[in-house]
């Protein structure tokens, strides 16, 4: 695979809750080696798309390829094979609680590999290192920090060397020197460690530092994908209300506004 | 029109959503033989550490409550055929009757609510956060499929320590019953027990302790079905919690019932 490789292709991705349309036909293309940001508000369809990328939600069309495998028919043994070479970094850290930061950052290790415990417990440890935790392998998640929390969430979804990291909300809940900290660990992995990553954030500042392109998600739509600099001078108004933190003007309808507050059993929108 | 319709839809709702929980329940069964069979095949095995840490958490911790339980329930069977027999002057009959109601009754059905609510409800409670906290989309990403890392192990684990409970249930019951009737009926204790062990047949034994591996399947789907559908937080963890345990008590008594019919016709 050269350098220019596509590591994710989605085309076409449609994706519904009930009734309602979340992602309405999402073309997304992610190269090998760059750090892409997806950035949109709140109900924009990011968490739902990167849900989709983890293979967490069959998509109800379009397609979805991972590795170049399509991920809506892989073989469980391919799905398999494809999940060694992914990390994910959940939003809340979702470090298992029953289990001590080194059991979490070797579970991968022990589960998917045959190494041999001493292995394990040096190249997890390894891990901790990578992101500033030595010394606390011993320690249980719930006498972890935020920032720490997300760490070893970090080191956890790298200790297989993956080839594509996935990191949902790495600032989210975090104090603004813990987050920029955050943000140099993600651009010295993938320098240091050669991975593609993809981020997932609301946070303008974090994203603007650490993205080589951003895509922009709005209501289910891709409004732009491209460079950092041509995002932020983008002429789109909702992208400039994105990042001017401009509240939104909804247009009123009045009809629909009287029938949501008279009808009986108001069909959501 | 509305008044019709509304019912309806409500028991047609209510109906699929039954039916999809029987059917959620029934593929965990299935995926979970299908691990144990051929998961190391796959790359997915179950663990037996894990396996023996469930058998340790719902059966060896639940031994000391188990035998309490099982204790009074043995006086208390003693008390009432004493009492119940003697007007007939039948008292030569408390030993055979305490025997078999406890066997084929008593032990399983007390160790099986027992351990509902003890593990039934730990078993919800703690996939359901795991759920919520986004643990169990962790554990599929990183490639370890949750029903082969959560499920499996505690329903063998179930499998395997619910009949032993029984067994642990039906032998203190029965010494229960020995140390209230003994003296009531003017044997020994130990003369009471082997009147006991000459009045039971295999068959006694057999129907309690394949109700209770019936049992130990409800207990464990249920348990484990609504952790996994758990929604809406934690209040949504507490709510599949009382809803694992009341929903395994009503479906052990009932499959109880029909177990009794079967087997004693």
């Amino acid at each position: 695979m050269n350098a220019s490789a596509s590591l994710i292709e989605v085309s076409q991705l449609e994706a519904w809750y009930g009734r309602r349309r979340i992602l309405k036909g999402v073309d997304f293309n992610v190269r090998a080696g760059e750090i892409r940001v997806i950035m949109g508000g709140s109900g924009s369809g990011k968490s739902t798309l990167l849900r989709h990328l983890l293979g967490l939600h069959r998509p109800r069309g379009g397609s979805i390829k991972l590795l170049g495998v399509d991920i809506g028919r892989a073989s469980e043994a391919q799905m398999l094979g494809i999940r060694r070479q992914i990390g994910v970094s959940f939003q809340g850290g979702a470090l298992l609680t029953s289990l001590s930061v080194g059991d979490n950052v070797a579970l991968p290790l022990r589960e998917l590999t045959s190494l041999d415990e001493n292995t394990i417990r040096i190249m997890s440890r390894l891990k901790l290192e990578v992101v500033n935790l030595g010394g606390f392998q011993e320690l249980m998640p719930a006498q972890l920090s935020g920032g720490m929390i997300k760490r070893a969430a970090l080191a956890r979804a790298i200790v297989m060397d993956p080839k594509l990291l996935f990191f949902d909300e790495p600032s989210a809940g975090l104090d603004p020197v813990v987050s920029a900290e955050l943000d140099e660990l993600i651009l010295r992995l993938r320098d240091a460690l050669r991975m593609t990553i993809v981020v997932v954030t609301h946070e303008l500042e974090s994203a603007f530092k650490i993205a080589d392109t951003i895509t922009v998600l709005d209501q289910g739509e891709i409004l732009m994908t491209d460079t950092v600099d041509k995002v932020r001078h983008a002429d789109n108004e909702r992208i400039q209300d994105l990042l001017n933190r401009r509240p939104r003007e909804t247009p009123v309808d009045a009809d629909a506004y009287l029938r949501r507050l008279t009808e009986e059993h108001a069909a959501p929108v | 029109m509305d008044a019709i319709t509304r019912p309806l839809e409500s028991l047609g709702r209510t109906t699929l959503k039954s039916l999809a929980g029987i059917g959620h329940a029934a593929m965990l069964l299935t995926e979970s033989i299908g691990f144990a069979l051929t998961g190391w095949r796959r790359g997915q095995p179950v663990r037996v550490a894990s396996v023996f840490e469930q058998m340790r958490q719902i059966g060896v911790d639940a031994l000391p409550i188990t035998a309490l339980l099982a204790l009074v329930i043995g006086i208390m069977l003693g008390i009432q055929f004493v009492a119940a027999l003697s007007e007939f002057g039948a008292q030569s009959q408390v030993v055979v009757a305490v025997a078999k109601s406890v066997t084929r009754e008593f032990g399983t059905l007390i160790t099986a609510i027992l351990v509902a609510g003890r593990s039934g409800s730990a078993l919800a409670a703690r996939i359901g956060s795991m759920n919520v906290s986004q643990e169990v989309d962790a554990l599929a990403v990183i490639g370890i499929d949750p029903v082969r890392y959560l499920a499996a192990p505690a329903l063998f684990a179930m499998l395997i320590m619910l009949p032993a409970l029984t067994l642990f249930a039906d032998a203190i019951s029965i010494l229960g019953a020995a140390l209230y009737s003994a003296p009531a009926l003017n044997v020994s204790p130990g003369a009471y027990i082997a009147q006991t062990l000459a009045q039971l047949t295999p068959g006694d034994i057999g129907q309690g302790l394949a109700k209770s591996v019936v049992f130990a399947i409800l207990i464990s789907l249920i348990g484990i079905s609504t952790g996994f559908s758990v929604a809406g937080g934690a209040e949504g963890v507490g709510r599949a919690t009382t809803r694992s345990v009341v929903l395994s008590i009503c479906y052990i008594i009932v499959a109880d019932m029909i177990f009794s019919f079967f087997l004693n016709r």
